[in-house]
């Protein structure tokens, strides 16, 4: 066995003790505890709100938000290791910058335009 | 200026960009952008709609003349290697660029009068047909796995969407969730044996693998061909070569028609730049690996595209086993170009490359037949037993049908029969005689199935069995929605191919030469 591989050994036993680790303290608390379900033990969640009626867990309109969110959620991965670096990278670098900002502020003027970010 | 005090100003050595390389990419993505954006601000106004088609012909015409151009310049000062050698423009490139616009180009017109007569009409089909389309031309000249890796996704997730543009109809969905799901688990399964080669061998440049593995042996090299074998299963994935075809019938019956010929003759050509490419240029020296495993792909694509094929009851489903078997023909030449005898290899990657070209001008014209035939019925129905008699309703359109089905099959004086002799002739020329055995007796086969659809085609309305279809048929013919037309763009598309096909199958040279400049300049070993 190379040097490669037995690194990846510890990977294994580390996946095998936090099986072990994980069934352990789920089986013991299973044998130990006592077992009386009622109607009100048995809602997912225990603050009491009901999560079938009304509003439901999360309306589905906001998935347009999560995907605004996602875009400019990935512009700022790329501009703050961008930020740090501006000056080294020069003229070249911010022209890239602009270029790609203007490309996702044209998706937001399209999700605008097409009247997504109204709520009625 | 504290940052500039602290830390010596040193500025990061920025790649040179040889701008004629990328010009075609940009300009499809910057038409994809503007006809987003044209549609965005025009919102209501009659013109809207016109302004688009306008842009996305204009971003398509600039590409093709930039692919043109740089196939002259190529072809007079070498091919051009830009952004760190991570791209790299050769007539390999070009040629495939050049059918990929050819097929954005058809499928665009293909859809104009299809959009409207299914009001679909919108800015985001065209929008996402130039992105793939850009994907697709990144891909052909990718010359690097992290390239390939970003163009093939930038090529997919567009098509994901465009499988399940007709939102009403469940088939199209039904398409488009199957595409996607498959999709990106064989996306995945590429980017893990990119990853594997990556930790095998320092370097996820294409040439610089190539390198690599010549100037030293690799022992254990476990590592290295498990990453292989994933390449070979996610690109085979993306040309549905069998056993990596499930996905290709369902949703290739179920995606909107002018999607289908979109899908069915770019992607395909773009699949196979990036697995040419990838095998001929990084693993020549694992050929006793590989080859193998491409030509069981290829015998599996033919059986299965054209046993299958046989049984089939839907138009669609029976051009979609067709197109597997036909990715069959060119994993054959693939094969062949994979030997290392220099001559052999490079007849090979000629009969490729043809075969690319006249098979993607064959199933546009397949498929642009079923994009009309289809707007009767709303593009649900496409059941043989549809076509039933075609000719005496539409003698035009069921003989453009028939030319693309025999031609397909492989008939003399067609482009078929060239490339299919070519393909044959590149596996005698590499030894590997029983693959050339298989591939002449699956075309035997295939005759069958295509002959069969044209004899439904000239056959009679009223034979037992298709009365019902028959009858629905004519009150559907009845109703002022489906005249019986073939609108401008789309017969414009049908002439072309057939031109093309009529042409590359009676005067050859001029395509063989094409292919074959094409293939000599990819750096071979």
């Amino acid at each position: 066995m190379t040097e490669f591989y037995r690194n990846y050994l510890a990977v294994a036993v580390f996946i095998g003790a936090a099986l072990l680790m994980v069934g352990a303290m789920l089986g013991a608390g299973r044998l130990l505890r006592p077992t009386r379900p009622t109607d009100e033990k048995l809602i997912p969640y225990e603050a009491g709100s009901d999560p079938v009626l009304g509003f439901g867990q999360s309306n589905v309109r906001y998935y347009v938000y999560a995907l605004l969110f996602v875009m400019f959620d990935v512009e700022a991965v790329f501009i703050f290791p961008w930020a740090v670096q501006l000056e080294t990278l020069g003229t070249f670098g911010l022209i890239e910058m602009v270029i790609f900002i203007v490309i996702l502020a044209l998706g937001l003027v399209y999700a605008w335009r097409k009247g997504v970010l109204r709520w009625a | 200026m504290i940052l500039g005090a602290s830390a010596p100003f040193s500025p990061i050595d920025t790649p040179s960009i040889a701008w004629l390389a990328i010009a075609p990419v940009i300009a499809l993505a910057a038409a994809g952008i503007l006809v987003v954006m044209a549609r965005a601000l025009l919102r209501g106004r009659p013109a809207a709609g016109a302004v688009a088609t306008g842009l996305a012909i204009l971003g398509i015409g600039a590409a093709g003349g930039l692919l043109a151009w740089q196939w002259f310049h190529v072809r007079d000062h070498g091919p051009i290697s830009t952004m760190t050698d991570m791209v790299r423009t050769d007539p390999f490139a070009v040629y495939l660029g050049i059918l990929v616009v050819a097929a954005t180009a058809a499928a665009v017109f293909l859809s104009i009068t299809y959009l409207r007569t299914e009001g679909l009409e919108g800015p985001e089909y065209l929008a996402l047909v130039l992105l793939s389309a850009a994907g697709m031309l990144a891909m052909t000249s990718a010359n690097d796995l992290v390239v390939v890796f970003v163009a093939l996704e930038v090529l997919s997730i567009p098509l994901y969407v465009l499988a399940a543009f007709d939102r009403r109809r469940l088939g199209s969905q039904e398409a488009g969730i199957k595409y996607f799901v498959l999709g990106a688990f064989a996306s995945a399964l590429l980017l893990y044996g990119i990853a594997l080669v990556y930790g095998a061998t320092g370097t996820t440049s294409l040439t610089g693998i190539a390198e690599f593995l010549t100037a030293r042996r690799v022992f254990e090299d476990g590592t290295l061909l498990a990453g292989i074998v994933l390449l070979i299963v996610g690109l085979g994935f993306k040309v549905s070569s069998a056993p990596f075809h499930q996905w290709t019938p369902d949703v290739y019956q179920g995606a909107p028609s002018p999607v289908t010929a979109f899908m069915s003759s770019a992607t395909k050509v773009a699949g196979f730049a990036a697995f040419l490419r990838v095998f001929l240029v990084a693993f020549p020296v694992y050929r006793s690996d590989w080859r193998p495993v491409i030509m069981a792909l290829a015998v599996a694509s033919l059986v299965v595209g054209t046993f299958a094929a046989v049984v089939q009851t839907d138009l669609k489903r029976m051009l979609a086993y067709s197109s597997i078997s036909h990715a069959g023909y060119i994993l054959v030449a693939f094969a062949a170009a994979g030997t290392d005898d220099v001559q052999a290899a490079s007849r090979g990657l000629q009969a490729a490359l043809l075969y690319l070209l006249t098979y993607t001008f064959m199933t546009i014209g397949a498929f642009g037949v079923v994009t009309v035939v289809g707007r009767r019925t709303h593009d649900g129905r496409h059941g043989l037993s549809q076509y039933r008699g075609l000719a005496r309703r539409e003698p035009v359109l069921a003989g453009f049908l028939t030319f693309f089905l025999l031609a397909q099959a492989g008939v003399p004086f067609t482009g078929g029969f060239v490339a299919k002799l070519q393909v044959f002739a590149s596996a005698v020329d590499a030894q590997e005689y029983w693959l050339a055995i298989v591939a002449v007796l699956s075309t035997v086969v295939a005759a069958f199935f295509y002959l069969r659809v044209t004899v439904v085609l000239f056959g009679a309305d009223d034979v037992a069995g298709a009365h019902d279809e028959a009858g629905s048929d004519e009150a559907a013919s009845r109703s002022p929605r489906s005249r019986r037309w073939i609108d401008v763009p789309a017969g414009a598309v049908l002439v072309v191919s057939v031109v093309l096909v009529v042409w590359s199958g009676v005067f050859p040279g001029f395509f063989l030469d094409f292919a074959r400049d094409a293939g000599s300049l990819l750096a071979l070993p």
